[in-house]
């Protein structure tokens, strides 16, 4: 391919930014929706009610054992069939990777809700909260805190593994620079941008993770 | 919608050969574990070097390691694979660049490979540097007055401690190669992921392709899972707390 | 849209009576009040995504006065088009599944798609040819034995190969790529020496590559193929407001202008032109409009 022209990389700008809206978009509705059903998943798993501990834990087990990629094509291609109603990728994509994430999401809330000491369930008890009320107000506060570095890690993966919706042709950033790469014939160019794009941030984001975990280690 | 199911859809030829949908399906499994396999080896191999080196004294040392680490975990692996197929080659000398693309043998496999292996060994070296940093410092300076070298003392003292401890984490790694091979499919590796696509366009059967290749992939997790298990029970340090197997 | 499209889009609805309830995609068109056009990335000049990554092409034009038609019968001139990028590997289950209504690409009609998904008349007619770097010295079929040679995935290329009769017996070593500009980039970075594929997707990748004279068309022609828009089957009204949409075009003559358009004028992203006339085949195709698949063709 001889010489590399890097002026690519400006007429690319425009569309890397819309593609990395669509990510970070994709990215945070996943993250939050993940944690909300990862923290319902991880109650369930924990639940003294044993079928339905069984059944969030088959669904984690599941969605541990089985590749990314392969779940997108599930939801995109083959659920219309079952369902009838297409959603198209970029919804589709959404579904799926809060509906994944929030396997990976439980285990890390079920292991911080473990992490809570016995006796502040206890102390609640004794002060007359409900099982609900010390759930909500004692047990995840803490959890989350006690998490909250690992949550953040887990994200930034999420974030890298955005980049798969790549299979399914949604408008993400690596999908963004691939484009571009093929209309100016620059193809090697603008992976190289993508990648160093991608790294930045998240390399920026773990050393941020890494003070936050200074932090919540002083206080705890 | 109707879906019109067909379970002997497997046994059937392909549209457009004369193997049947099986054959497609054994062959992607075979490319899944060559690949997985391999790059868990190197994983291994480099995931303990380097995660030893951050443990060591020299700042130097300990420098290259957290760059090997940080460099590897924060770029997506798809634009790893990228990387590494289609940028790598094109800093090599004009010959050896066209050997590469043209007659190194099973180009796709071995750039899949090496490039999960690098991807997993920052992973690996993430849990070997907690593995050591978890064992009484007793240990590393019991090794030295007893006058072995340091070199000597990761090798028989500490790391031999070390990765027994950090068997559980290595456990999901070694599982999460199994997933991430899926990745290769983007390269042109023909693994699992890359004949379902190809057997659910050709025969029309999404769903049956799709739910025996996920029960493959869970085969395999599964498997993988029994293996370390075993293993950590063959290797539990004496007198730590663990789980009963 | 001009009178001409005007007086075809009251013709269509003359043609098609209104029904009592509808269904199928028209239904699915009405209630979620827009309609999902299936583009591709790099199928010159049929379709694909310019400088502004919008699609264009001839049949992203030829669907969008499909997309006239059904906005003028459903009586929804405000009905939204949604783009969804496919490819030769995932175009037919999109359209199976619900998730593209119209795929406006670069599909060959054949027996074995016709079982699974319907098709509009022909709009063009490609000859499967090899794309080969000129240096390279390579003519024919029977030279690429041991050799590396670029297909897109879930295109038939190599079955083509195979079964032609320079190529028996040959050892073609497959090299994939996910599109057609994947592909091509293989040839172009020297990962295979041959790329097979439709001509004018082949000649439409030269002219926007970094230098085109390096390039040449050549060998046999391994296969002609009907190329054309591609809808659900079983769905009868649907693909009767297509083909008299589609029939219309060829009626009134425009057709020929957005051949004209986009085959014999410059086109972005590099305003080259493909200087690619029409073929015989489509001429009479154009008189005689249908949808008989690839076979048909090469039974003479």
């Amino acid at each position: 391919m001889g010489e590399f022209d890097f002026s690519v990389w400006q007429p690319s700008l425009p569309f890397i930014r819309d593609g990395l809206l669509f990510t970070l978009r994709l990215t945070l509705v996943a993250m939050s929706g993940g944690i909300v059903i990862g923290t319902l998943l991880a109650l369930a798993r924990l639940s003294p009610i044993v079928p339905l501990a069984r059944v969030a834990g088959a669904y984690v087990d599941l969605m541990r054992s089985i590749p990314l990629v392969l779940v997108i094509l599930w939801f995109f291609l083959v659920i219309p069939f079952i369902t009838g109603s297409p959603v198209g990728a970029e919804t589709s994509a959404i579904i799926t990777f809060t509906a994944f994430e929030a396997a990976f999401y439980c285990e890390i809330m079920r292991s911080g809700i473990q992490s809570v000491p016995r006796g502040q369930v206890n102390a609640a008890f004794a002060l007359g909260l409900g099982q609900a009320q010390t759930m909500i107000h004692v047990i995840l506060p803490q959890a989350v805190r006690n998490m909250l570095p690992v949550l953040l890690t887990q994200t930034i993966v999420l974030f890298q593994d955005t980049s798969l919706v790549y299979a399914i042709g949604a408008k993400d950033m690596l999908k963004a620079a691939d484009v571009v790469g093929k209309n100016y014939n620059r193809p090697v160019e603008m992976i190289v941008l993508s990648a160093l794009i991608y790294f930045t941030i998240c390399f920026s984001l773990s050393l941020a993770v890494k003070q936050l975990q200074k932090r919540v280690a002083i206080i705890r | 919608m109707n879906y019109h199911w067909n379970w002997g859809i497997f046994l059937e030829p392909v549209k457009s050969g004369d193997e049947t949908y099986l054959d497609w399906l054994i062959t992607g499994l075979g490319w899944t574990l060559a690949v997985s396999l391999t790059a868990w080896l190197i994983a291994l191999c480099i995931g303990i070097a380097v995660g030893a080196l951050r443990t060591t004294p020299s700042r130097l040392l300990v420098m290259l390691g957290n760059a090997w680490v940080e460099l590897f975990r924060n770029i997506p692996l798809l634009v790893q694979m990228f990387l590494w197929f289609f940028v790598a080659p094109e800093f090599l000398p004009r010959e050896w660049s066209l050997w590469v693309k043209q007659d190194m043998p099973a180009k796709e496999f071995i750039t899949a490979a090496l490039c999960l292996g690098f991807f997993t060994s920052s992973r690996v070296a993430e849990q070997v540097r907690a593995g050591v940093g978890s064992l009484p410092r007793g240990q590393h300076d019991a090794a030295l007055a007893l006058g072995l070298t340091l070199g000597q003392a990761y090798r028989h003292v500490i790391l031999p401690q070390a990765l027994r401890i950090v068997i559980p984490p290595l456990t999901s790694e070694f599982m999460n190669v199994f997933k991430n091979s899926s990745v290769a499919f983007a390269i042109g590796v023909l693994e699992l992921t890359f004949q379902a696509r190809q057997m659910q366009e050709d025969s029309e059967q999404g769903i049956e392709t799709y739910l025996a290749v996920t029960l493959l992939y869970f085969i395999c997790a599964f498997t993988a899972n029994r293996v370390m298990a075993l293993i950590e029970a063959r290797t539990r340090v004496p007198g730590l707390i663990g789980k009963p197997a | 849209m001009n009178h001409r499209t005007a007086l075809l889009v009251a013709l269509v609805i003359a043609a098609v009576p209104a029904l009592a309830q509808e269904t199928g995609t028209l239904k699915k068109i009405r209630d979620s009040g827009s309609i999902t056009l299936g583009i591709r990335e790099s199928s010159y000049p049929l379709s694909y995504l310019d400088d502004k990554q919008q699609p264009v092409g001839y049949h992203i034009d030829v669907c969008n006065r499909i997309v006239d038609a059904v906005k003028a019968q459903l009586k929804l001139p405000a009905l939204k088009v949604q783009h969804q990028a496919v490819t030769s590997q995932n175009r037919i289950p999109l359209v199976g599944n619900g998730t593209v209504d119209l795929e406006c690409g670069s599909t060959t009609n054949n027996e074995a798609r016709q079982k699974q998904v319907a098709f509009a008349p022909t709009t063009f007619v490609t000859n499967v040819r090899m794309a080969v770097k000129k240096a390279s010295g390579i003519r024919s079929l029977d030279q690429l034995n041991g050799k590396p040679v670029a297909t897109t995935t879930g295109t038939t290329s190599v079955q083509l190969m195979r079964a032609h009769e320079k190529g028996k017996g040959i050892d073609f070593k497959e090299v994939y790529g996910k599109d057609h500009a994947d592909a091509f980039l293989m040839l172009e970075t020297d990962r295979a020496v041959a790329f097979v594929m439709d001509d004018n997707l082949l000649a439409g990748l030269i002219v926007s590559s970094k230098a085109p004279a390096d390039y040449a068309i050549v060998g046999e022609v391994l296969n002609v193929e009907p190329i054309a828009i591609m809808l659900r089957r079983d769905d009868p009204a649907f693909k009767k407001l297509v083909d008299a949409a589609v029939i219309g075009l060829m009626k009134s003559g425009e057709l020929d202008k957005l051949y004209t358009r986009w085959f014999l004028s410059p086109i972005p992203p590099k305003n080259a032109n493909l200087n690619f006339p029409m073929s015989d085949q489509l001429k009479a195709l154009i008189k005689a409009p249908n949808d008989a698949p690839a076979e048909s063709f090469n039974k003479k």
